[in-house]
């Protein structure tokens, strides 16, 4: 089992929802967070005092699959999130060890 | 007249034709001049209409003007300030105020105690103030105004201050600053209004020069916010901010147009004159900031509003529409560039720009004042009728007027430094310290201040803070919120 995390634009969400779904992912965490990469903030201006923005909404989602459906979750990841410029957001692979479902007890791809 | 002072209205004519008719017919005009002059209903209407209008720009105009310009975990803070502000500055008015500001002269420079709890202020009309209305209409009228003037300086030391010196320091500044200076420029025989001549016609002076220069004092003397310069620190919600400042343009309506003390053509051309500047201040603020820093921000329009608006109040009864655009177009500008010289600066920090709006604004206003008033516009305010000793500048080409209203700036300026340095030393041994503790700041006053969380989402300097385990005193809740923030 793998955890895929993603970090992409907010306004991509619906879309990279939708074509995992397509995919067969059935459980999504996503968070709302805050941070920067190489794509630069942006600037404020209140009665002519500059503020630089430096940390920049995205979303994070979390997915937990089963190791054959990783290369599928990616990929479906990477075209649905892209625009093509900058800030476009990243894709972690990690190592999953265990995963319970609390209500029933099972355990490992069961539980997915 | 805002005054009301007989000489400069429309009505004061009236009243001064009533008494001649009086002796004419050979009736007694001793004593009891209020005897001859008639309440006229149109006026009274107007009056008490334009009473209500400018208590609403106090709250809630001036509570969301500055309440969206603060940080989320201050908001509480500031919109109670001015909110209570109105109940303080009622109770004061009614006892003393309005005695030691419109009562019987004292060597020009402060009313008598002989109308203390209003004593002597009866449903009779006032000659000097209001000759059509009841004297109660003017005094409830009046009344507005010294409550919003230390509401203003309010953005000065906003987000740090103690709330009990916040109370002490205001009804201090409301009876050693507000009162003297309303009673020179306004009240009967006042030094700078009746012996000068100098025109203030809805407060640049009493009102905008007053809190913007004690702005400045309380903003040096009580120091900056932890984190200015360093952390950011914008507006929490800009929609408030343009909500009040949009209540700020329609309750000025009774503040400039009611300063007529009638309902009358003074009184049109003054609501004409203002809305007239507020427009222009608007464009112009907007567009500087615009060619400065390449936006049209919604807060630039609504400051610019609000510049226009401080500028035009002292000319507002004296000048044509044409000079009421050029000082609104100038004010924008003006006032845009005092507020960045704040940043420029940075060795004061006043919080939300009371110095650079009210304060360079109605200096502004004042001087404009000496440079378009014009005796077609209100003939009763100019000599040989009136106490001023010339039209304005440009169109008489006389500086008589300008160096009265010079004088009438300087003179608001020292009372209200030396008297803002006396009341912020009397707050200070009253309540042990103007200022909060470093934790109770970084808090932010909602929760150091009042217990209380304005956006129970929101996270304040502590974060969200709302799980209310277990009901308990607030001392208890505090703590625990206390404790929460420490980890």
């Amino acid at each position: 089992m793998k955890k895929v995390e993603a970090i992409i634009k907010p306004f991509k969400l619906d879309e990279v929802k939708e074509s995992l779904s397509a995919v067969g992912v059935q459980g999504i965490t996503v968070s709302e967070v805050k941070g920067f990469g190489r794509q630069k903030g942006h600037t404020e201006l209140y009665r002519g005092a500059e503020y630089v923005v430096d940390f920049l909404p995205k979303v994070k989602l979390e997915i937990i699959v089963r190791d054959e459906q990783v290369a599928d979750v990616v990929e479906t990841i990477e075209k649905a999130a892209k625009t093509g410029r900058i800030g476009d957001g990243k894709i972690f692979v990690l190592p999953m060890e265990e995963v319970i479902r609390i209500r029933t007890g099972e355990r490992g791809g069961e539980a997915i | 007249m805002q005054g009301g002072s007989p000489s400069y209205g429309g009505r004061a004519w009236c009243a001064r034709s009533a008494v001649v008719v009086a002796t004419v017919l050979g009736l007694a005009a001793t004593g009891h001049t209020a005897e001859a002059a008639k309440i006229d209903s149109g006026d009274t209407a107007w009056m008490l209409t334009s009473a209500a209008l400018v208590l609403m720009m106090t709250a809630p105009g001036l509570a969301l003007f500055y309440g969206g310009l603060v940080r989320s975990k201050n908001v509480l803070s500031i919109v109670m300030q001015s909110f209570i502000m109105m109940a303080l500055i009622s109770i004061q008015w009614v006892l003393w105020g309005y005695s030691l500001a419109f009562g019987p002269d004292h060597g020009h420079i402060i009313g008598g105690l002989d109308w203390l709890g209003l004593r002597h202020v009866g449903l009779e009309p006032n000659a000097d103030y209001g000759p059509t209305i009841p004297h109660q209409t003017y005094m409830i009228f009046q009344l507005m105004f010294a409550i919003i003037t230390p509401a203003l300086i309010t953005g000065a030391f906003a987000e740090r201050m103690k709330f009990s010196a916040f109370l002490v320091f205001s009804l201090l500044w409301a009876t050693l600053v507000y009162d003297p200076l309303a009673h020179m420029v306004w009240g009967t025989g006042g030094l700078v209004g009746k012996v000068w001549g100098a025109l203030d016609f809805a407060g640049g002076t009493v009102v905008h020069i007053s809190s913007g220069v004690s702005a400045l004092v309380c903003a040096i003397v009580i120091g900056k916010r932890l984190g200015f310069g360093s952390d950011p620190m914008p507006p929490h919600n800009l929609p408030f901010t343009v909500t009040g400042a949009a209540l700020l343009w329609v309750g000025w309506f009774g503040f400039n147009a009611g300063s007529a003390v009638a309902a009358n053509g003074l009184a049109t051309s003054a609501f004409v004159a203002t809305n007239t500047a507020t427009a222009a201040a608007a464009l112009s603020w907007m567009s500087a900031e615009w060619l400065h820093k390449g936006k049209p921000t919604v807060l630039a329009a609504a400051s610019g509003a609000v510049a226009g608006l401080v500028a035009i109040t002292p000319a507002s009864g004296f000048v044509a529409p044409m000079p009421a655009l050029m000082i609104g177009a100038a004010a924008g500008v003006l006032c845009y560039g005092a507020c960045n010289l704040k940043s420029i600066l940075g060795w004061y920090d006043d919080a939300l720009d009371v110095v650079g709006v009210h304060g360079v604004g109605g200096t502004w206003g004042a001087i404009a004042t000496g440079l378009w008033a014009s005796a077609q516009i209100n003939p009763d305010a100019f000599a040989p009728k009136g106490p001023a000793v010339s039209e304005g500048l440009f169109i008489s080409g006389q500086w008589g007027l300008v160096g009265n209203q010079v004088l009438a700036v300087l003179v608001s300026y020292g009372l209200a430094i030396v008297g803002t340095l006396v009341c912020l030393a009397l707050t200070s041994l009253v309540v042990g310290g103007l200022r909060v503790s470093d934790d109770h700041e970084f808090a932010g006053l909602d929760l150091s201040q009042h217990s209380e969380n304005a956006y129970v989402f929101a996270t304040g300097g502590y974060g969200g803070g709302t799980s209310f385990s277990s009901p308990g005193s607030p001392h208890e809740h505090r703590a625990a919120l206390g404790a929460n923030a420490m980890k």
